[in-house]
């Protein structure tokens, strides 16, 4: 199954288990969605559950912040994340902020869905990374899958969430990335990384696509001699922060991954969050590999995008300190 | 395009019988009461602010007509959507008082922790929805909480607050287009107090009214005189039948003035002249139901003081008791961020205990 698919199913699965699960999007009802996640939803489901929305990125958000309030399960579907701005005052100070604002009485626990990321030459606002936005701001949780098992069982979790939760969908791995997803109901916990690999030199922390990336860079490195332990977080707030500590206390070792530019991105937290509580393990400063500070580019998308060669790169630097 | 205004009181006294939403003596006389109980309680905040008592406050006078009314339309288990001024409004659908001057104190009186400033009003048991600073974000929700009560076939109307000031805003054109098209059972009743702080209603939109705009989202528009009770009431009461209905949204437009200060900390001297203010007070929607109803021999002055002064002392106890109350707890800080408190928080709930050496 590949990961678009996964995201289907859990889609079609939930919505079959609890009726007050609905999608609202744009072109996600009879179109079944530009990269086709909703298929076959409106058909079965009906219009009143899989809504064809105008196109307008704060309505959709808002409308799903007032479903959530009255206890629906909105989902919404924002088609691109470099389209999420428009919304990006309903996310940041209505839908992140109603459990804290209200003390409790309200919540809003919306899921948005959005594909993320680089990789299908789409330019500037069809590639961005704007995790740390989300990030940042207190009241949201964030997931990014990188398998299809992943993709199926984190978003499922997500819609069972009492919290809003911002899923972002690696893009490049929708129909790239194929594996073998369980059956039936499925949940992978919000907050838990996993270890993709084992080894005791250096920890590779990443999440969504970069999470190849770095298996690759991994088995490079294992030629060279080197143990690359990779982690992918899966879900970005709240962080397993155990996960990564515990690795970087048994490597001595880390390197933070992302798509996403460098300053300010998730990694200058990661290594914040590593020198505070690991510090006396380190040998080596914490590397980053990122994408550019510039805008997302066009021609030189393979550039801007960190692969197993600057991956590597880092690898032997942080060895070699 | 031109919209008629709709008035139930007219100038000789008489009510226009289309409009008249033919309410007995003792229903006249409690719209009257609330009235007069909402400026007391502007009254009393306001000085409370100046005192240095509370931080912040944001007065309704002159729109007691359009709040009071409003409010009073609305049934149990209607949705109410309100801003930061129409606490009138949310008294009237069940806010408690011992709630709102709580939250004006934010102390541990305040049901929400004191986690916002004054007039940002919240009560779930009355389906008053949480109020944030930034204007007509509520307006998309309000569609989705339509929405929901219309796929759950429940026969409740939600009925959504904002300004002259809001209608500029996307939101607003996101949210009327959204209700249009889903045929939500929505009531967007704006309070058009000729001011967005500063800015004069002209210089907002060169439209003429608000109302008129609903037309372009397909559904109807509605200008009544937001200073007379009686047509308020009516109008909001024809709004939300036809939401429950199934016959889709409205938008009232309430042609009202806002008599004081955008907030406590503004000064309207700088913009507007008191001639204006003046001319304004004269059509003061208390000062005027007061003469209908004396005229129909409902109210008489005695009556009239009377009022006053229990509305003074009902907000003076709900003060007293409110005030006493001890702050909220240094913990509370990092509560209900999530529904239960990650790691990090707690990392910080620890800082809290810790005593900042000064």
């Amino acid at each position: 199954m590949t990961l678009v698919q996964a995201i289907h199913d859990a889609l079609a699965l939930e919505m079959e288990r609890d009726p007050r699960v609905v999608l609202l999007g744009e072109d996600i009802g009879k179109n079944g969605g530009v990269f086709r996640a909703t298929e076959g939803l409106w058909a079965r489901f009906g219009s009143d559950r899989v809504i064809d929305t105008p196109l307008a990125e704060a309505g959709i958000v808002g409308m799903a912040i007032g479903m959530s309030l009255s206890g629906l399960r909105p989902v919404a579907e924002i088609q691109f994340v470099d389209f999420i701005y428009p919304a990006f005052d309903q996310i940041v100070s209505e839908l992140a902020k109603f459990r804290y604002r209200s003390a409790g009485q309200f919540t809003a626990p919306v899921v948005i869905r959005t594909p993320s990321g680089g990789g299908i030459k789409g330019g500037h606002y069809h590639s961005q990374s704007p995790e740390a936005y989300f990030i940042h701001t207190a009241g949201l949780k964030v997931v990014m899958p990188s398998t299809p098992a992943d993709g199926k069982g984190l978003l499922a979790a997500a819609m069972r969430d009492p919290d809003p939760v911002i899923f972002l969908e690696p893009k490049a791995l929708y129909r790239t990335a194929k594996g073998e997803v369980p059956e039936g109901d499925y949940t992978v916990p919000l907050g838990k990384a996993r270890v993709v690999r084992e080894g005791e030199d250096v920890s590779l922390i990443t999440y969504g696509a970069t999470v190849h990336v770095a298996e690759e860079a991994a088995a490079m490195a294992e030629e060279e001699g080197i143990h690359v332990e990779v982690i992918d977080l899966r879900t970005l707030w709240p962080l397993d922060v155990e996960a990564v500590v515990q690795s970087v206390e048994m490597t001595g070792r880390a390197v933070v991954l992302h798509e996403a530019p460098r300053t300010c991105g998730f990694g200058a937290e990661l290594a914040a969050l590593i020198q505070e509580k690991a510090f006396l393990h380190l040998k080596a400063p914490v590397a980053r590999v990122t994408g550019f500070d510039t805008p997302f580019p066009y021609s030189l998308e393979k550039l801007y995008l960190p692969d197993a060669l600057r991956v590597i790169g880092a690898i032997r630097a942080t060895v070699n300190f | 395009m031109e919209l008629p205004l709709l008035v139930a009181l007219r100038d000789d006294g008489s009510v226009d019988p289309d409009l008249d939403p033919g309410f007995d003596g003792d229903t006249l006389l409690f719209l009257f009461n609330k009235m007069v109980f909402l400026r007391a309680l502007d009254e009393k905040a306001q000085h409370l602010q100046r005192a240095g008592r509370i931080g912040f406050y944001i007065g309704a006078a002159g729109q007691e007509a359009a709040e009071i009314g409003s409010g009073f339309a609305l049934r149990k288990g209607d949705w109410m959507f309100p801003s930061y001024r129409e606490h009138g409004a949310a008294l009237m659908h069940g806010y408690p008082l011992s709630s709102l001057v709580g939250q004006l104190f934010g102390n541990s009186a305040d049901a929400t922790k004191g986690r916002q400033m004054p007039n940002h009003w919240c009560d779930r048991s009355a389906r008053v929805v949480s109020v944030s600073s930034p204007v007509a974000t509520q307006l998309p929700q309000a569609v989705g909480v339509a929405y929901a009560a219309k796929l759950g076939g429940e026969k409740s109307a939600v009925i959504a607050y904002f300004g002259d000031g809001g209608s500029s805003t996307g939101e607003f054109h996101v949210a009327m287009n959204f209700a249009g098209v889903f045929k939500t059972p929505n009531v967007f009743f704006c309070s058009n107090n000729q001011y967005a702080i500063s800015l004069p209603f002209a210089k907002q939109t060169a439209a003429g009214s608000i109302a008129v705009k609903a037309a372009a989202y397909g559904f109807q528009g509605v200008r009544v005189d937001g200073n007379d009770i009686l047509a308020v009431v009516r109008v909001t009461r024809d709004a939300l039948e036809r939401a429950r209905a199934g016959e889709g949204p409205t938008l009232v437009e309430a042609l009202t003035y806002r008599m004081g200060a955008h907030s406590t900390s503004d000064d309207p001297t700088h913009y507007r002249s008191e001639e204006e203010v003046e001319a304004w007070r004269r059509k003061d929607p208390i000062r005027r139901f007061a003469a209908y109803l004396k005229k129909e021999g409902v109210l008489t002055d005695q009556a009239e003081a009377a009022v006053a002064e229990e509305a003074r002392e009902e907000v003076q106890r709900a003060v007293a008791a409110c005030e006493a109350a001890p702050p909220v707890p240094p913990e509370s800080l990092v509560e209900d961020v999530y529904a239960e408190m990650p790691w990090h928080l707690k990392e910080q709930q620890e800082w809290i205990r810790i005593p900042v050496k000064g």
